[in-house]
């Protein structure tokens, strides 16, 4: 059986939500690879909800929000991109392949481009094949008694 | 040394502090001590075995330290540094505290080990120090002293694995971290870490897994490294304090590196400089956004 990445997509309620649902009321064609988080704002995406997910079993993660100057809150997006500008280096420092993330800004009117933004992650990671090193991580005890 | 004690003698005398905070000779090397009384000023040492960033009992972590009264603290520029950090992020007066600043030529790696420094007890943090007199303290003691031998300096290990592909990267690292213990050395010793209640601690919901294991030990130090990220001096404590060896500072550098390279900023002992990361410009660089 060929390999599916597992994609978790964190994205913000305002512009890139709206435009995953824009790409769903379209109808657009895409990978089914994705679970959507949705979320207030880029801004409250910690980075640890990404290891979480990676902890959890994601093979790949995109993290998508508002254009600058488009945020709802206004800086948001702005703070975010500092912090995943740094946590991604720190990542691909202790030899986390940064390719297995994707950052992008996705507005309200972009379904097309999430459309893309969803078919080159799943094909990129699928391409990584699955993330093994993240998952030989886990604890002897994980998965037992309702610990995940 | 002798300007040092006579300082401490008459910050103490005329009450002008409660206690100095310095360094003295213990049964196993170099220690902290506090100096309560002026005639027991001669306590006070300073040479290369002077490793500890006493600047962490000003952490506001520490109110039974606060509760002792107004402090002089003696500093090496990285532990100036870690001060100003204090200082930016309003965890700390200046009226609060006496910096006395030390000209530092670098300390070695253990407190504990001879005092002299060469080529192989240097600690490695001291190879890349730009800053060995402090401009934040009050007072600067002690004479001019020689630029520290430098051998392998972290930014050469640093160098090292940036050559090597993200697999063996991935394969160091977790080596390393695994052995962690989870003993919270790292953050105890840190001068900058002052949540009240560390995100580590928190079990509902519980976003780092606490017992040691690697992957919950990768989740930790990746978080603490991130929340350091433009704020950590480099004082290298955390490395120094980790009982498994880990070089944990390494991290502090990666991030130090990318906010240098991205925000133009250095961590120095200017308060009045506002840190990279909180704030933001309109026009940061975002090529790894799509």
């Amino acid at each position: 059986m060929s390999f599916e990445p597992k994609i978790t997509a964190f994205v913000c309620n305002w512009c890139t939500y709206t435009g995953a649902d824009l790409a769903g009321t379209s109808r657009l064609q895409m990978a089914s690879n994705v679970r959507i988080i949705r979320l207030p704002c880029t801004g409250r995406i910690d980075p640890l909800f990404l290891l979480k997910a990676f902890e959890r079993g994601a093979d790949g993660i995109i993290v998508s929000g508002c254009h600058p100057a488009d945020c709802h809150y206004n800086a948001g997006n702005y703070h975010a991109r500092r912090r995943f500008a740094i946590f991604r280096e720190l990542l691909d420092f202790v030899g986390l392949d940064p390719a297995r993330i994707t950052f992008s800004w996705v507005s309200a009117s972009e379904g097309n481009k999430w459309r893309e933004v969803v078919n080159d992650t799943v094909e990129r990671v699928r391409a990584l094949g699955p993330f093994t090193a993240y998952r030989e991580l886990t604890p002897p005890a994980a998965g037992l008694g309702g610990v995940r | 040394m002798n300007e040092l004690r006579d300082l401490a003698r008459r910050l103490l005398g005329d009450g002008t502090v409660k206690a100095v905070v310095g360094y003295e000779e213990g049964p196993r090397g170099v220690r902290p001590v506090f100096v309560t009384r002026p005639e027991d000023a001669d306590q006070l040492i300073f040479d290369p075995r002077a490793v500890q960033n006493l600047v962490t009992f000003l952490n506001p972590r520490r109110p039974h330290v606060k509760r002792l009264g107004k402090l002089a603290v003696v500093v090496k520029a990285c532990d100036a540094r870690a001060a100003a950090g204090l200082l930016r992020e309003s965890q700390l007066r200046r009226d609060e505290v006496v910096l006395i600043g030390v000209r530092c030529g670098g300390v070695v790696q253990s407190p504990e080990g001879p005092a002299t420094l060469n080529e192989e007890t240097v600690a490695p943090r001291c190879g890349t120090c730009a800053q060995r007199v402090p401009t934040l303290a009050d007072h600067v003691v002690g004479p001019e002293l020689p630029a520290p031998p430098v051998q392998s300096s972290e930014d050469e290990m640093m160098a090292r694995l940036d050559g090597r592909p993200h697999a063996e990267r991935w394969d160091f690292w977790m080596a390393e971290l695994e052995r962690c213990v989870r003993c919270n050395a790292c953050r105890e010793v840190c001068p900058l870490c002052f949540c009240e209640r560390c995100v580590q601690d928190k079990s509902e919901p519980q976003w780092i897994e606490s017992s040691p294991h690697v992957r919950g030990n990768l989740a930790w130090h990746l978080t603490r490294a991130l929340h350091l990220a433009g704020r950590c001096s480099t004082c290298g404590e955390c490395t120094r304090a980790c009982p498994a060896g880990i070089p944990l500072n390494l991290l502090n550098r990666q991030a130090a590196r990318t906010v240098a390279a991205r925000f133009g900023y250095v961590v120095g002992d200017d308060p009045g400089v506002a840190a990279p990361v909180g704030t933001f410009r309109q026009d940061d660089a975002e090529e790894f956004i799509r």
